[in-house]
């Protein structure tokens, strides 16, 4: 795989630093909905990785892929 | 009654020869996006799952909901690693985790006991489907004293039907059932979210009164995760996270996907799962708001079905999640066998004949009545504990497996001492915490870090590894062969 191409395996930690650092979201406003930002937050981030995971694919894949 | 003909046609299905191991175990390992999302799908969000995410978090707040980081930091991890396990599992003719190991260290111990804690996770596993099973059984036979009789029997056919099926069908049956299994849990899981919350007031009610309901409970639960839970939450994630796809069940959809870029795009959209995996979580929090009174928390969601869903939707809830047992310990049992008659089995024959697929077979069925006579007799609370326990255990053989695939530096007996510590102290830590996924490591100065078993467990298993492997370099002790290349992993 080309370098260029290995550089966008990093994106995929964002979601780790994001979700694993507790201290960041353990709260409760600001509150949308009715959720408090604890719950969203998380929410929020499950959608946004596997966005991540999207671009990632994409930017990756291999011409010759199956 | 459906499912179970769907079971054994599943069999006839991309015909093959089903005494050959690749078909029975992996479904000839050609299924493609469609079909693997539905059956990862089916293994990762089991009847279990349903009922325990939303009890924990009914009982004791916002650390229940660590299952929504994990579910989703585990997906990046598998786009890489795992993609990367498919291809040399692919190159090579792997059918098991052990397998691999094999043919990385050269080293027979090693794989009979990654084999064998595979194995050995499995059962409780399967045995807690079971539970999820006579939870639902439950509501409809109440609580007298023939009660508990009848669903005994119940679950013993609703067993022998799964042993049957998957005996004939192999992957092939989870597959297509997990086709229904899943609408099904779908179809639920939006209904719950889009009728109840607005009959209880909305989100922010919701949130309210559950607040106030977890600080009555006894130890008291919290809707904010309070700082000295954050180190655990977290770790809980993690160590989750790394362990989640070494499991056989999660081995063996892996395996039967047609390509790597099958494993990427599903890690793309099984999220899809996750969001329903929060929002379940926070049906628990529904649960405590409608004031649903339940001694065990393994019965909000089923009681909370019962309070909102007409009786005619209630019964395909209920069966949502009777199947949703069923196909996570189908393919449960596939990849627990498949361990015990390609890794460990065969190292007790001289010259390792070919795997036979009826001893893989035989073997399931085998898994499967173990399992029943595990959830029949033991007290539930030992089986939860467990299982708990089980992926402390399963974590240990991340050394071997998950970090194998990219490097080699670690001595085999190095990393088989390794294990041995992470389990032992596994055992240990559970124990002390009274078999609580959680341990309090002491910090001295009166300071406790509260985390995860297995992360802790593991991480002293690592230490010990890395030590010895510079220890027996040092003593040119010599490690096996390494069969694998490089262009396997490309």
């Amino acid at each position: 795989m080309k370098r260029r191409a290995r550089v966008w395996y990093w994106l995929l930690v964002v979601p780790f630093i994001a979700t694993l650092y507790p201290p960041f979201y353990a709260r409760v406003k600001p509150v949308v909905a009715g959720f408090p930002f604890f719950y969203w937050y998380q929410l929020v981030w499950v959608v946004l990785a596997a966005l991540i995971v999207c671009v990632v694919l994409v930017a990756t894949k291999d011409r010759t892929d199956v | 009654m459906a499912v179970t003909i769907m079971g054994f046609c599943a069999s006839r299905w991309r015909s093959a020869n089903l005494s050959k191991l690749d078909e029975w175990a992996l479904g000839g390992r050609g299924f493609g996006t469609i079909v693997s999302w539905f059956l990862l799908g089916g293994d990762l969000y089991t009847a279990y799952t349903f009922i325990a995410v939303p009890a924990l978090v009914f009982g004791a707040g916002a650390i229940g909901f660590f299952a929504v980081p994990y579910t989703t930091i585990a997906y990046p991890f598998v786009f890489v690693v795992m993609a990367r396990f498919w291809t040399v599992a692919k190159n090579r003719n792997y059918v098991t985790i052990a397998d691999f190991v094999r043919d990385r260290f050269g080293d027979r111990s090693l794989e009979i006991v990654t084999a064998l804690t595979g194995f050995a996770a499995a059962m409780p596993y399967i045995a807690l489907q079971l539970l999820g099973m006579q939870v639902i059984f439950a509501q409809y036979l109440g609580f007298g004293p023939h009660a508990a009789a009848a669903e005994n029997v119940a679950l013993i056919i609703a067993f022998a039907i799964l042993a049957a099926y998957t005996y004939t069908s192999g992957l092939r049956a989870p597959a297509m059932i997990a086709f229904v299994k899943d609408t099904l849990l779908y179809v639920t899981i939006v209904a719950a979210i889009v009728i109840i919350p607005q009959r209880l007031g909305g989100w922010g009610h919701i949130f309210a009164v559950a607040g106030s309901a977890l600080a009555t409970h006894k130890p008291a639960g919290t809707l904010i995760l309070p700082p000295n839970l954050y180190f655990a939450y977290a770790s809980l994630a993690f160590g989750s996270a790394m362990s989640l796809f070494i499991y056989p069940h999660s081995i063996t959809s892996l395996l039967s996907a047609k390509s790597k870029l099958v494993i990427q795009r599903n890690s793309a959209l099984l999220p899809l799962y996750s969001i329903l995996l929060a929002l379940l979580a926070l049906l628990g929090y529904c649960a405590l708001a409608a004031h649903i009174a339940a001694k065990d928390p393994n019965y909000a969601i089923p009681l909370l079905f019962k309070a909102f869903f007409p009786d005619w939707f209630l019964g395909f809830a209920y069966a949502a999640i009777v199947i949703g047992a069923l196909v996570p310990a189908a393919i449960m049992a596939i990849g627990a066998a498949n361990l015990f008659a390609s890794n460990v089995f065969q190292e007790f024959h001289k010259d390792r004949p070919r795997v036979q697929t009826r001893y893989a077979k035989v073997l399931c069925l085998a898994v499967c009545g173990a399992a029943l006579l595990v959830e029949l007799f033991v007290p539930v609370k030992y089986a939860i504990y467990f299982q708990l326990l089980g992926g402390s255990l399963m974590l240990q053989t991340f050394p071997a497996t998950a970090l194998a695939l990219y490097t080699r530096w670690f001595h085999p007996k190095a990393l088989l001492a390794g294990w041995a510590l992470g389990i032992a102290a596994s055992v240990a830590m559970a124990k002390a915490a009274d078999f609580k996924a959680v341990f309090s490591l002491p910090l001295g100065g009166g300071h406790v870090l509260v985390g995860y078993i297995a992360l802790y467990a593991v991480l002293l298993n690592l230490a010990l590894a890395a030590g010895l492997t510079l220890v027996f370099n040092a003593a040119k002790v010599k490690p096996g062969a390494d069969l694998t290349v490089a262009a396997d992993y490309a």
